[in-house]
Formats: C-alpha cells, structure tokens, sequence
C-alpha cells in the first residue's frame, strides 16, 4: 500500500514535468495545426545545453535555464520561421514530415556533439531526498514539480492576461478570422513556437537530471508526449495536463503493481479503449469539416 | 504512343529481371535487394496513404509483425532454409493484415492529423510488445532464421532478387488495378473531400479499412523477406521508426499518390541510404545527412519528381499541339495526380 502512495506521489510529480512538454507540443498544434515530432529532440536539447551548462561551466540547472530558455525560445522562432512557414500546401502533414526531418537531425547532431554514451545531468539535490510522514521525496522531484507550476502559471498568465495571449487564443479559435481582425498570425505562429520550444527546454533540464539519457531518447519522449495531447484531446491544454498527470501515475502504479516492463503499455491501451469510446481524446473538440 | 509505352515498360522490365545476371557482384545485389524491398512497401503504403490522403507513419508495425511471423513460423514448423520459406510469405503478409485490422479500424476513427499520431502510436506499442513478450518475441536478444547454407557466392542474393520482383509487381499491379477501379476512385474522393464523398455514396469507412490492410499485408511481407534475408531480427531493427520516415520520404519524392513514384522515389533514396550507411554510419552523420536530404525535398519539391515531371512533359506536349493544331484540353493538366473531379469532369 504504501509502495502504491509513493508511485502515486512519483507519478504526479514527474507528470508536472511532462505537462511542461505536453502543453508546448498541444500549443503549437492549437495555434498552427501542426504536430511538432521534434518535441522531443527538442526536449533532448534542453537536457543536453543544461548537462553541458552544469557538467563543464557548473552553473546550477535552475538558474542555467535563465540561459537554456531564451535560447531555446529563438531556437524555436528559427525553426518555425525557416522549416515551417514555407509549408503551403497540405500544412499539417507536411509539417509532421519536416518535424520528423528536424528531430532526425538533432539527434544526429547531438549524437555528433555529445557521442552516443547515455549520461545524465548533475546537481547536488539529484541524490538527496526530504522525509514527509513516512515517504522520501528526491529534492529533484520536488524542485522539477515546482519549476512545472511556476512556469505552467506563467503560461497561464501569458495566454489569458496578455495581448499576446489573447491574440494566440484568437488564432487558436480561427486562424482567417485572426487574421481578419489584424492579428498578424505568423508572428503569432513564431512566438508561439518559441514558447513551445522554451517549455521543452525546462522539461528537459528536470528529465535530464531524473532520467539517465542518450540521443535516442527522443523517440521514447515523442511516443509519449504524443499519446499524452491525443488522450487530452489535441489543442486542449487542460486536457494535456490532466493526462501527464494520469499517464505517469498510471505508469508507476502499474511498475510497482505489476511490473515496471508493462508500464508503458498499460497506458497504451488505455489510450486505445479511450479513442474507441471518445475518438476526440477527453477534452478535444470535435473537428469540424474545415473548408 | 500506347505502344511506345508498352515497348518502354517492356524494356524496363527486362532491365529488372537482367539486373543481377549484369551486375553478380553480391555487394551491389544486395542493394538491390533492399531497394525492392523498399519499392514494394512502397508501393504498399501509397495504395493506403497515397489514394485517401491519410498519412500512416505506423507501417513499420506491419513491417516488425510480418517479420517476426516469418521468423516464429520458420522456428515453431522447422521450416528448413532454401526455397521454403519463401512459401510462407503469403501467410505472414495475412498476419500482418490480421494485426492491422483491428489497429486500422481503432486508428480511422479519428482523421487526418491525430491519425497521423495514432499510428505513430501504434507503432510504439507494436515496439513495447516486441521487446516486452519475451517468451514469443525473446526481448531484445531477438530471434535467428535458417540460413540458406548452399546457396554460395554471388547466387545467394539472387532467389531473394527475384522474389522480392515478384512481390513488386504484384503491388505494382494491385496498385494499378486500384487505381482504375471504381473503388480506387472511391479512395481519392476520399482524399479529395471525405465528407462529400460520404454524401455520394461512397463507403467510406470500409473502403479505408480495406485499403489499410491490404498495404500492411504487402509491407507484413517485405519485412518477412527482410527478415530471412537478413537472417535475424530484433525488436529495435524490425520495428524501426525510421522505417516509417523512409516509406514517406520516398514516396513524396516520387510523389504521392501516383503509380510509378514511390518506386522512382525508393530507387533514388535507398542506394542513397545503404550508400551513406555505408560511408557515414557512426557519429550520426548519417542521420543527419538523411534528415536534411528529407527537408530539402518537402520544401523544395513538395509534389514529387513524377508529378513535377508530368506536369512539364505536358506543358511541353500542349506548347507543341498548340502550335500544330488545336489547343489541348484544359482538363489534362495533372495526369498522374488525377483527382476525382478532373477524371470523371464532375463539375464541384
């Protein structure tokens, strides 16, 4: 029993993080109606300027992300203005193609950069841990969950309290009529991005200092990110954070429950039942006939 | 003209059967080898993704399953190495069609974009099972076939070549069959607008179903021939991500949705691939190198070499006519890509 409360403890802490991920790849969907397969290359990026920051420099991955996240956000202004704009015709699968490209890429050059071997950020509170009741909790865990409310506040405070915000909400209801009103919707997409892309960067610097890492993680990443805005419901932020939360408890309960082998894929087939009954996810809209 | 094309496919096709008899050397037959063998999924997945404009990125799921019925075939019957196996590929292409129907109908329930997610999805789990089921898959130590041992030398490669010719032509032709049936037609409107062609008449539903498992029983097959070419397999290398990227790179430089691109489209890429796999592999150079090959192609050649190619062989054909005689119909201007409403003159 006890075991179980911890898994639930672990698995909505580290579900914080994955909302982080999940709520920039549901963003950039909402907003372009694209799907961002680079997500997770872009996760592994993050992980690796925060393993570089902290590894070669030492500065503390909290504070590298005051570095890692601007940088990062250009990163993702870049990419949406050189790699996705162009895309005319048939924009959301192209987009997933050239995403695809885009990871392929980073992986090979973080592969190129930081060889194969799998590593994993460091920092002093990575292996100690506080005791509430009868549980310990890893600092890392406590310190990522926290970093996940106050930037999921921010995000918050940025798309309801703010001229931006109000324009990508406006580009997410109805790109055309956006741009009817005079919202410049590309620069919107672009901000946008970069806001994506930020959010993987911190998700990365708490994935990196929890989970050892390659390259190749990505793919483990993406599968999972994907999941996740599919069973929220793709656009739906609120959807996105719900279902981090559930996925990662569920996966851990099922670790100590069952066997950490069918974690995974317990999700998966919860997915699968879910899109049998509710093939819009559990908050998406219902997708119209666009003409 | 009708018989310049049929003296020019002729031609083609005996180049094809010739092609090992020219070149022995097992190097290059072996590349020969996997380009068909991507040729012909391929060709597979366009009947499915190519005519209804669904793009699936899970086919590596079938390609994994149709590899390890092969396999788990080949070791539970004591199927002995030589022409044998060849016999079951019919039956893994039917296991990877029986996985793919019930995959196929969860993942068409939803459209466009997030079924693009969901066969990704599939895909993974398909992964998850492969390294997961130990006792039937064997993890991650994976599963060894028969090796034909007397097949020696340059011959080795050679009754692979030919069967994998035959499963081309054979997608090939379903392919073409398709595409002129009344049914092929149905496929395109669905690509064109589903939710008018639902309003015609056309059953949507099943039509999709259909053409999904047919492309994952022919894919289910290339892996099975994968597989005992290869001669052992593992989850990572049989349900290999990159699998999918392939089968969509490929097929948008050929051209989606034609006859003839995705197999112009393999013949370009996968020499390509073995050729920088070869040259490139550690450091991963070679993914970069395939990653910015695959942007360069969406964002400068968007519709593909046979579409592009078309359009200015048609262009050139009416400038001709024009001159000689009358003006050529406004109609024909995109042979390969007809859509539904250009065919058939049926004014939206």
């Amino acid at each position: 029993m006890e075991l179980i409360v911890d898994a639930i403890i672990t698995g909505l802490l580290t579900g914080g993080v994955y909302a982080l991920m999940a709520s920039g790849l549901t963003l950039i969907f909402g907003v372009m109606d694209i799907i961002n397969i680079g997500q997770g290359a872009l996760v592994m990026v993050g992980a690796y300027l925060s393993y570089l920051l902290a590894g070669t420099y030492h500065i503390d991955i909290f504070l590298g992300l005051l570095i890692t996240m601007p940088v990062m956000f250009l990163f993702g202004v870049f990419i949406e203005w050189i790699f996705i704009r162009p895309l005319r015709r048939d924009r959301t699968i192209l987009s997933i193609l050239v995403t695809f490209a885009i990871a392929l890429i980073i992986e090979g050059a973080l592969g190129f950069i930081f060889t194969t071997n799998i590593v994993q950020v460091h920092a002093w509170y990575n292996e100690a841990s506080i005791q509430v009741g009868d549980f310990y909790l890893p600092y890392i865990y406590l310190f990522g969950f926290a970093l996940s409310v106050v930037l999921l506040a921010a995000l918050y405070v940025l798309l309801y309290r703010t001229k931006f915000g109000y324009s990508l909400r406006a580009a997410m209801q109805d790109r055309t009529a956006a741009q009817l009103i005079g919202i410049d919707v590309e620069r919107v997409s672009a901000l946008t991005f970069g806001v994506a892309v930020a959010l993987a960067a911190a998700g990365g610097m708490v994935y990196g200092a929890t989970t050892p890492f390659n390259p190749n993680s990505h793919y483990d990443l993406i599968s999972r990110l994907l999941v996740i805005i599919i069973l929220g419901g793709m656009g739906s932020l609120r959807g996105a954070l719900i279902a981090s939360l559930a996925m990662l408890v569920i996966e851990d309960v099922t670790a100590v429950v069952w066997s950490p082998v069918w974690a995974t894929t317990v999700f998966f087939v919860l997915l699968v039942i879910v899109l049998v009954v509710r093939p819009r996810g559990l908050f998406g809209q219902l997708e119209g006939r666009k003409q | 003209m009708r018989t310049a094309k049929i003296v020019g496919l002729a031609a083609l096709l005996i180049a094809f059967i010739a092609f090992p008899q020219v070149f022995p050397n097992p190097a290059t037959t072996t590349i020969a080898v996997f380009t068909l063998l991507y040729a012909t999924s391929t060709t597979a997945w366009n009947i499915f993704s190519g005519y209804t404009g669904y793009i699936a990125l899970g086919h590596a799921a079938y390609f994994g399953v149709g590899a390890y019925a092969m396999a788990l075939m080949c070791q539970d019957w004591h199927v002995l190495a030589g022409y044998s196996p060849f016999l079951l590929l019919p039956l893994t292409g039917l296991v990877a069609a029986a996985f793919a129907l019930p995959l196929g109908w969860i993942s068409l329930r939803t459209r466009k974009h997030t079924f693009v997610v969901i066969t990704i999805a599939m895909f993974f789990i398909m992964q998850l099972m492969a390294f997961n089921l130990r006792s039937i898959t064997n993890g991650s130590t994976g599963l060894s076939l028969p090796i034909p041992g007397e097949w020696h030398g340059d011959f080795f490669n050679v009754p692979f070549y030919y069967v994998t010719l035959i499963l081309l032509l054979l997608a090939l032709g379903l392919s073409w069959w398709i595409r002129n049936s009344k049914y092929g037609l149905g496929l395109l409107a669905i690509r064109d607008d589903e939710d008018r062609a639902l309003g015609l008449g056309v059953k949507t539903g099943s039509s999709k179903l259909i053409a999904f498992v047919i492309s994952a029983f022919f894919v289910g097959m290339a892996g099975a021939l994968h597989a005992y070419f290869v001669g052992s397999i593992f989850p990572a290398f049989a349900f290999d991500p990159l699998f999918d990227v392939a089968l969509a790179l490929m097929t948008f430089l050929g051209g989606l949705g034609t006859l003839s691109g995705p197999i112009v489209g393999a013949l370009i890429v996968e020499p390509a691939q073995q050729f920088f796999t070869m040259q490139f592999s550690k450091n991963g150079y070679y993914l970069i190198i395939y990653g910015a090959l695959f942007l360069a192609i969406i964002l400068l050649l968007p519709e593909g070499i046979v579409p592009t190619l078309s359009k200015y062989w048609l262009k050139w054909k009416t400038a001709r006519s024009s001159t000689m005689s009358a003006p050529a119909p406004a109609e024909v201007v995109d042979q390969e890509q007809l859509s539904v409403r250009a065919k058939d003159g049926v004014k939206p």
